[in-house]
């Protein structure tokens, strides 16, 4: 089957964004996931995220691995540059292509299968590089394109839909991140779309790597009794720790919140993560914590969302490099090329 | 055959790993090239760090020949352990040198060999107070041992060990008196000169001594690459130590002390596909280095890079396999693997440098050859030539030299465009058009390894899908008439025989065909550089009654690769195969070749 390009018809007195941009602008091809997929909410939650925050499309990245998740990017940003990789090594080349231009905002797209199992390494390693990505997790705990099979991130003794229970605990990736040094870890649900779209915004403007998990139930695989990646699982045992919500450095910030204490968190660009604790002993800043918090929720069977856990402080790869402000692929080659007499002259070493 | 003589015969020098002993061979060879004579060194070592046994052979070449003899006329034997292996390798009528602070009567045994024995280390503990020192010491002891006995020019070593020493004078002259010590105590005791040793020549003018790893990596800084990304794996390390010390020396920006590359060491070999991958698609021109091994991790990526079209670089020193093989002995066993790599129908351009030098031009041309055709390309080297000292020409740089970026589409030319189709054969030459990320919302499109059409979308439609892959063989078969050309090298009277071989066979395969003429049998040799094969190459081998193939792995990957490739009958061909590890000497191509020859001419 091949793709349809979905027609572009606007409403009347659509809104638009500070480029001029509607929604609609970041909107992808049809999806043909199944109806119901909450990898379809992920993808509109990326669509408003971006509209909202004036991202030109064409300057943004998106880069997934192989999955139903890892085909989503191309249900949303049509005129953003794509690359659907190979299985489980988006990281690797989504660090290639920021190193060569890192003025490019990139969102890479994966799944549990993609990230957990044979993706593990190389999500561990953008990590612990700190590459100044978003990585978004869409974790529904089984393979749908090949029907079925438990991946690493469901949890032990769930349900398959025939068959036995599941006989190995699950690779929690936001504990898993917390370990590696991830610089943003969240959770999140694809039918929590306002939490969605708030985390999204954090996470594209965080100078790092920021992952989010986002339990995105399969409604063909694992949506049924006895699943703990169901809808119906996922909203009775949903809770948020803390909340984000990106403030742009020319919005005010309007505090005004019931509940819990406001920690705001500058960022590189001037604007300003405002993290509102549900918990009130809860600190996002501290890594120790936040995995204790993160493992006892795996241990009581809850699904603890939010924005984990932040560190703005860390350099991203490209200053770990040191290197210049300008893209690689922007240096013109008279600055590449040391000269022949620079190498008649290093070559004295050779005789 | 060949020597020993005047300026032309073969020191080999056994010693412990781990010892210290590279920089004083180093310093051997060196003063030797400095003396104007000829000279290539060939290091066969273990894969360990210390304690096993390590022989640097030294092969001193009036004539300029530049490959192994097969030949030891001198043995420095400086490890007990590997005594008799060393004494057995001996060349009829050589000499043995040994450290006789430990007298070795069985040493004695070969009638036909002389032995020297020299108290090496019972000098250097006379002098040298250090346990560490007198190891080192005793190195240097040994380069004055040789000198004497071959007649090494003592001042053009103290102005090497100066250099060395620039920075640390005390160590000048300790080192100069351990070199006198070895020196003195063979002009007391022996007649000197052998027979064989060195006279002076003009023959290394314009030429340098450089390993090709370093001189691939200066290929790559040359060539503008900006991107680098490697998971360690002998023999190919050495290749990416060279890139990033270059580049710290050229290629930080003076002002702000900022980077203008980037060089990620990655967590596999996979991951270091992925990352060049994905900074080719940005616009960067990137490669890894990396073994067998590694191309193996990697061939999953190459066909995604193959059917996206991504413009990357991959250097493989190949070293012996299969699996980990032996990771620091040569062979030529990646010409199968790398013309094919990765699954379904994929094909790749690769060249073959023979030399340090052809390792600098071939690497810059690589990133021309994959920009061009917008494929992988392969720069297929070996630890011989890789990790090896080679006297060849100094590199030279074309300053009117601009990169060859191929069919890139900028803002502007995308503006004049009603449409972009990034898989559309606009030219007719099967290559189309890229764009990079981020230029133009035009040029925006969905890079996928799954199946797609012309316009760069999803497809499971046959036709389209077949569209797609057969022009991108076409393209990569357009490529044979770019890569470098094969090099033919005529027999001085008409010959129906000819010989086929590639990269560091090059050496030995010369040097055999020009004795084969001396010796009145003359064949003519073709030294092939690309692939896919120029249409020289068939031709060549139709011109011939019978054409070897020579080549340094089990299954003949060469010969099979133009049976493919090429439409020539199979019989035309033969194979002459070396493949123990150690690099191809020329008396085993001169010897296969006369064998067959005078059977050929008998029936």
């Amino acid at each position: 089957m091949t793709s349809f390009v979905k027609p572009k018809i606007r409403r009347l007195n659509e809104p638009i964004n500070a480029l001029g941009h509607a929604r609609a602008d970041y909107e992808g091809n049809m999806s043909p996931l199944c109806a119901g997929c909450g990898h379809a909410s992920v993808a509109a939650a990326i669509v408003r995220a971006c509209y909202e925050l004036a991202i030109p499309p064409h300057r943004a990245l998106k880069i997934s691995g192989i999955g139903c998740s890892s085909k989503t990017p191309s249900y949303f940003m049509n005129e953003s540059h794509g690359a659907n990789t190979v299985h489980g090594r988006m990281p690797s080349f989504a660090t290639g292509a920021l190193s060569a231009n890192s003025d490019l905002p990139t969102i890479g797209i994966s799944g549990d299968g993609d990230s957990l199992s044979i993706g593990l390494g190389q999500m561990a390693h953008a990590m612990r590089r700190n590459v100044n990505m978003l990585y978004m997790l869409e974790n529904n705990g089984v393979y749908g394109l090949t029907k079925g099979q438990f991946s690493a991130s469901a949890d032990l003794g769930s349900l398959p839909k025939k068959g036995t229970p599941n006989e190995f605990p699950a690779i929690d990736p936001v504990a898993f991140a917390l370990s590696v040094g991830a610089t943003f870890v969240a959770r999140s649900f694809s039918g929590d779309r306002k939490q969605l779209v708030s985390l999204i915004k954090a996470g594209i403007k965080h100078k790092g790597f920021a992952m989010i998990d986002v339990i995105s139930p399969c409604v063909s695989f694992n949506d049924h009794k006895g699943s703990t990646k169901s809808y119906a699982h996922t909203y009775e045992f949903y809770s948020t720790a803390v909340h984000a919500d990106y403030i742009a450095p020319s919005e005010e910030i309007v505090a005004a919140y019931d509940e819990g204490e406001v920690m705001p968190i500058e960022l590189h660009d001037g604007g300003m993560i405002q993290l509102r604790k549900l918990e009130a002993d809860y600190d996002p800043t501290d890594r120790g914590a936040a995995f204790s918090r993160a493992v006892a929720s795996d241990s009581a069977n809850e699904i603890l969302t939010g924005l984990l856990y932040l560190d703005e402080s860390q350099p991203d790869l490209h200053q770990t490099q040191n290197m210049e402000d300008r893209p690689l692929n922007e240096i013109p080659y008279t600055e590449l090329n040391p000269g022949s007499e620079a190498l008649a002259a290093l070559q004295a070493e050779f005789r | 055959m060949s020597g020993p003589g005047l300026n032309d015969f073969v020191i080999k020098i056994g010693t412990v790993n781990g010892t210290g002993s590279a920089s004083a061979n180093g310093l051997l060879m060196k003063s030797i090239f400095r003396m104007g004579i000829p000279v290539v060194g060939k290091n066969v070592f273990p894969s360990n760090i210390q304690g096993l046994p390590t022989w640097y052979e030294i092969r001193v070449s009036g004539d300029g020949y530049t490959g192994r003899s097969g030949d030891v006329h001198m043995m420095v034997a400086m490890n007990q352990a590997t005594y008799d292996q060393d004494l057995a390798e001996l060349s009829t009528g050589g000499i043995l040198l040994y450290d006789s602070t430990w007298p070795r009567p069985q040493l004695e045994s070969r009638p036909d060999v002389t032995v020297i024995g020299v108290p090496l280390m019972q000098m250097c503990n006379e002098v040298v107070k250090a346990a560490r020192s007198r190891i080192l010491m005793k190195n240097m002891a040994y380069v004055g041992a040789v000198a004497a006995l071959v007649d090494i020019d003592l001042d053009v070593i103290r102005s090497l060990i100066e250099e060395t020493f620039a920075a640390k004078a005390k160590l000048i002259d300790s080192n100069m008196q351990a070199v006198k010590l070895g020196y003195d105590y063979v002009k007391a005791n022996y007649e000197t000169p052998l027979r064989f040793r060195v006279a002076p020549l003009n023959k290394t003018e314009g030429k340098v001594m450089i390993d090709g790893n370093t001189a691939a990596a200066l290929g790559c800084v040359y060539a503008g690459a900006t991107f680098g990304a490697w998971y360690p794996i002998t023999p190919s390390t050495s290749l990416m130590d060279g890139f990033v010390k270059y580049c710290k020396k050229l290629r930080v920006d003076p002002e702000t002390g900022k980077n203008k590359y980037c060089i990620i060491q990655a967590e596999d070999e996979l991951a270091a596909a992925g990352l060049i991958i994905g900074a080719a698609w940005n616009g960067a021109r990137a490669f890894t280095p990396t073994s067998g091994p590694g191309i193996s991790l990697m061939s999953e990526w190459i066909g995604y890079a193959y059917f996206t079209e991504i413009p990357v670089v991959f250097c493989d020193i190949q070293r012996t396999g299969p699996s980990t093989g032996m990771p620091t002995r040569t062979q030529q066993c990646d010409i199968q693997t790398t013309a094919y790599a990765s699954h379904g129908d994929t094909k790749h351009i690769v060249l073959y440098p023979a030399d340090p030098n052809e390792c600098f031009s071939f690497a810059a041309r690589c990133f021309d050859l994959a920009e061009r055709f917008q494929t992988p390309v392969f720069f297929l080297s070996d630890i011989d030539i890789g990790m090896n000292d080679w006297m060849v020409d100094q590199l030279t740089w074309d300053e009117a030299y601009v990169p060859d970026r191929g069919k890139v589409l900028s803002k502007e030319d995308l503006d004049k465009m009603e449409s972009f189709s990034r898989y559309l054969d606009v030219d007719g030459d099967h290559i189309p058009y890229r764009t990079l990320p981020g230029a133009d919302p035009k040029g925006s499109y969905f890079l996928r390894g799954s199946g797609h059409n012309k316009h760069a979308r999803y497809t499971e439609l046959g036709h389209e899908y077949q569209e797609v892959v057969d022009r991108l063989r076409d393209k990569v078969e357009s490529a044979k008439h770019v890569v470098p050309k094969p090099i033919v090298r005529p027999a001085k009277t008409s010959t129906r025989y000819g010989v086929i071989a590639i990269g560091s066979s090059h050496a030995a395969v010369q040097e055999a065909q020009s004795r084969l003429e001396t010796d009145g049998v003359g064949v003519d040799y073709m030294r092939v550089r690309g692939f896919p094969f120029a249409d020289e190459v068939e031709s060549f081998i139709q011109a011939h009654d019978h054409v070897y193939v020579v080549e340094q792995n089990r299954d003949a990957q060469l010969l099979n690769l133009l049976l493919t490739e090429t439409k020539v009958p199979r019989e035309k061909l033969s194979s002459v195969l070396h493949y123990s590890g150690e690099p191809l000497n020329y008396k085993t191509v001169y010897d296969a070749l006369i064998q067959r020859l005078k059977v050929r001419k008998i029936a």
